[in-house]
């Protein structure tokens, strides 16, 4: 779950991490307000979930209120990478003279937790990495001490921070490790940590990605994912549905169980010449319910032709999912969209029995269920 | 011939009395493991699935002689349930729990550094040896006795596979989920390591998937290390980068590292043939075997 900057800003703040004043807006007028009482110039900046705001025309630098009006007006309302801009953060705008990155994420190689500080903030620091892995100094850290203050102290040295603001470079870095650690971070990342020339570091940018995981024990947290909630309409119904499901651009359908055996359905589908319209799990131990909740998503998609459902019982039951498809699909008075149903493992046959056949095409293995789904997605469009 | 566990292997299921745990137990010993406790806090003196449940870990260790842990703890306790698993001594700890927070398992992993008890898992469906015992909620009827050994990173495509090989009359020594998670205990060099030395397992099949470089990491030694003859499999080709695809583990990064082509040119440099579909696995391990 990642939260919007003006969220992350907020609790980065509430730790002590200087942040420049902000307020956020929803009109035009409140933007504008907003801009007056912080004073310019400020930064109108569009809160969505995308990378890249400032080139696509998220973020715009205005000095005074006819600018502020323009921009605010631009930037609300519009489509940035899918997503429909309701809010922007209005924001002091900081004269800076350094920009650095800082940042903490896990090192999944090492198991272990990494604190990473650059000098080149400010630009896409993936890129830093790929190019110049050397520009980004690394330390890890043991998690279950912690941070020690010596380390933050030697990565900031090692990426040679200037001097007069490595030692609250350092303490920005370690307020950030606790934080990544108490609020079950993914990652925490400011970039850029702006440099002014009064030596001070304001932290112009806020990234924190939370473990989905460990929303559990961060109700804070979780609370603020529902207000953040936006994007892809038929994402945001998977969450209802609490499934994982990833929009691809598609024609078949595909609901299975297992990370796993699904990314192999896709990839099948790939294989015999058909697009996957969706990654879509329904988890282990799926109930009736959840397989109907399933079809139903699938075929709100307007681009799918066909579905392949791919089902290899362990904890999941034949049965079970038998009764879910027809429960789907015995409310049509015609199937929306051709179903192929593939079953295997625990309750297969039980399942076998329970499924009515006229409403789907039933396969054996996997390898016919996706080609007959394919062919199936084909036929369709072709007409 | 086995990898990690036999028929004399000693089984205290943590969380017996709960949904999963108890229907899973009895599954197990339904299929011949040898489960000789439970442990549960605050229901030591009860009993489950035939068995006295305990306290505490420590517990069945000195009571039952329990020297291998099964984990059906709850996401929230599943942390603290490894740790106590660790600290029992035991020799395996398999924690089959979905969704633990990942901190938690990177104090966990430290932890293992500091033992002698192996870890599986978690977010996995655990591990079986045909015919002698299964540790976790794998369907044991589609496994079969035989020579192939199997290690994958995804329990439903474990199962899969494994069926295409069944159905061939392909049986196998021992087969491993070892889990979709990012930090995770046993990962495919350690497995790959059991089955080279095990001397019943002629041919070893490998599932993988997008993210990570475990892949690549398992290529490195297969090369090196392995005379045993491997085939993979790697799902995820069709998954664009930056989505997470269910598992945790299985996310592309923007920058091109964790690809499946990145995986499957790393297996094919190291002489491991890769099939694109379950079938083609299957194919190349019946050549190996012919």
């Amino acid at each position: 779950m990642k939260l919007h900057e003006y969220q992350a800003k907020q609790v980065f703040a509430d730790a002590g991490i200087p942040t420049p004043a902000s307020q956020l807006a929803s009109d035009v007028d409140g933007a504008v307000t907003a801009a007056e009482e912080i004073g310019y110039p400020v930064a109108i900046k569009a809160q969505v979930q995308v990378g890249g705001r400032g080139k696509a025309g998220g973020i715009k630098l205005v000095e005074d209120g006819a600018e502020a009006r323009e921009a605010a007006d631009a930037i609300l309302g519009m489509d940035l990478k899918g997503y429909r801009v309701d809010r922007v953060l209005v924001e002091e705008a900081v004269d800076f003279t350094n920009e650095l990155y800082v940042g903490i994420t896990m090192d999944r190689g090492e198991g272990k937790p990494v604190a990473m500080v650059s000098t080149r903030g400010g630009v896409n620091i993936e890129e830093v990495a790929e190019e110049d892995p050397d520009a980004i100094a690394r330390e890890h850290v043991d998690p279950s001490f912690g941070m020690h203050p010596y380390q933050a102290r030697k990565a900031v040295y090692d990426a040679g921070v200037d001097r007069a603001v490595a030692r609250d470079v350092s303490n920005v870095l370690m307020t950030l490790y606790e934080l990544w650690e108490s609020r079950d971070g993914a990652d925490a990342e400011i970039n850029p940590l702006m440099v002014t020339s009064d030596d001070e570091v304001i932290a112009a940018d806020a990234v924190m990605n939370i473990d989905e995981d460990a929303l559990f024990r961060q109700p804070e947290l979780a609370e603020m994912e529902e207000e953040a909630a936006g994007g892809d309409e038929l994402e945001q119904k998977a969450d209802e549905y609490d499934f994982d499901y990833v929009r691809l651009e598609g024609n078949v359908g595909i609901i299975g169980n297992g990370a796993g055996l699904v990314m192999t359905t896709l990839d099948l589908v790939d294989y015999y010449g058909g697009k996957p319209a969706n990654f879509l799990d329904v988890g282990g131990g799926a109930k009736a319910a959840r397989i109907a909740n399933a079809l139903d998503m699938v075929f709100s998609d307007d681009n799918v032709e066909s579905v392949v459902f791919n089902i290899f019982g362990g904890i999941t039951r034949g049965d079970e999912v038998a009764k879910g498809i027809n429960e789907a699909l015995e409310q049509f008075d015609e199937i929306p969209k051709p179903v192929v149903v593939r079953l295997a493992g625990t309750n297969w046959e039980e399942g076998m029995e329970i499924l009515n056949e006229d409403l789907v095409t039933v396969e054996e293995t996997l390898e016919d269920a996706v080609q007959r789904a394919v062919e199936y997605a084909g036929e369709v469009s072709e007409q | 011939m086995s990898v990690l566990v036999d028929d004399d292997t000693r089984v205290v299921v943590q969380g017996i009395t709960g949904g999963e745990g108890k229907f899973h137990a009895e599954q197990m010993i339904e299929y011949g493991t040898n489960v000789v406790a439970g442990a549960v806090p605050g229901r030591g003196g009860q009993e489950a699935a035939g068995v006295p449940v305990y306290d505490t870990v420590q517990q069945a260790v000195e009571e039952e002689n329990a020297d291998t842990s099964v984990i059906f703890v709850p996401p929230a306790f599943a942390g603290d349930a490894i740790f106590e698993a660790l600290d029992a001594d035991l020799d395996l700890a398999v924690a089959i729990t979905e969704g633990v927070p990942t901190q938690d398992m990177a104090k966990v992993n430290k932890r293992l550094t500091e033992t002698d008890t192996r870890l599986i898992g978690p977010n996995c469906p655990g591990l079986i040896t045909p015919g002698e015992a299964k540790l976790g909620i794998l369907p044991g009827n589609i496994f079969a006795e035989g020579n192939v050994g199997l290690v994958s990173r995804s329990g439903t495509l474990t199962y899969q596979v494994v069926d295409n090989l069944t159905q061939r009359g392909i049986g196998q020594t021992t087969a491993i989920g070892i889990g979709g998670d990012p930090i995770i205990g046993t990962d495919f060099v350690d497995a790959l390591e059991l089955f080279e030395n095990d001397p019943a397992t002629e041919a070893i099949v490998m599932c993988g998937e997008i993210g990570g470089e475990d892949e690549e990491e398992a290529a490195a030694f297969i090369d090196e290390h392995v005379d045993t003859p491997v085939a993979g499999f790697i799902a995820g080709r069709t998954a664009p980068p930056g989505k997470r695809m269910g598992h945790a583990g299985a996310i592309v990064s923007g920058s091109g590292t964790g690809t499946a082509e990145s995986k499957i040119s790393a297996l094919n440099d190291a002489g491991v043939p890769v099939g694109d579909t379950p079938e083609e696995v299957a194919d190349h391990i019946e050549e190996f075997l012919s």
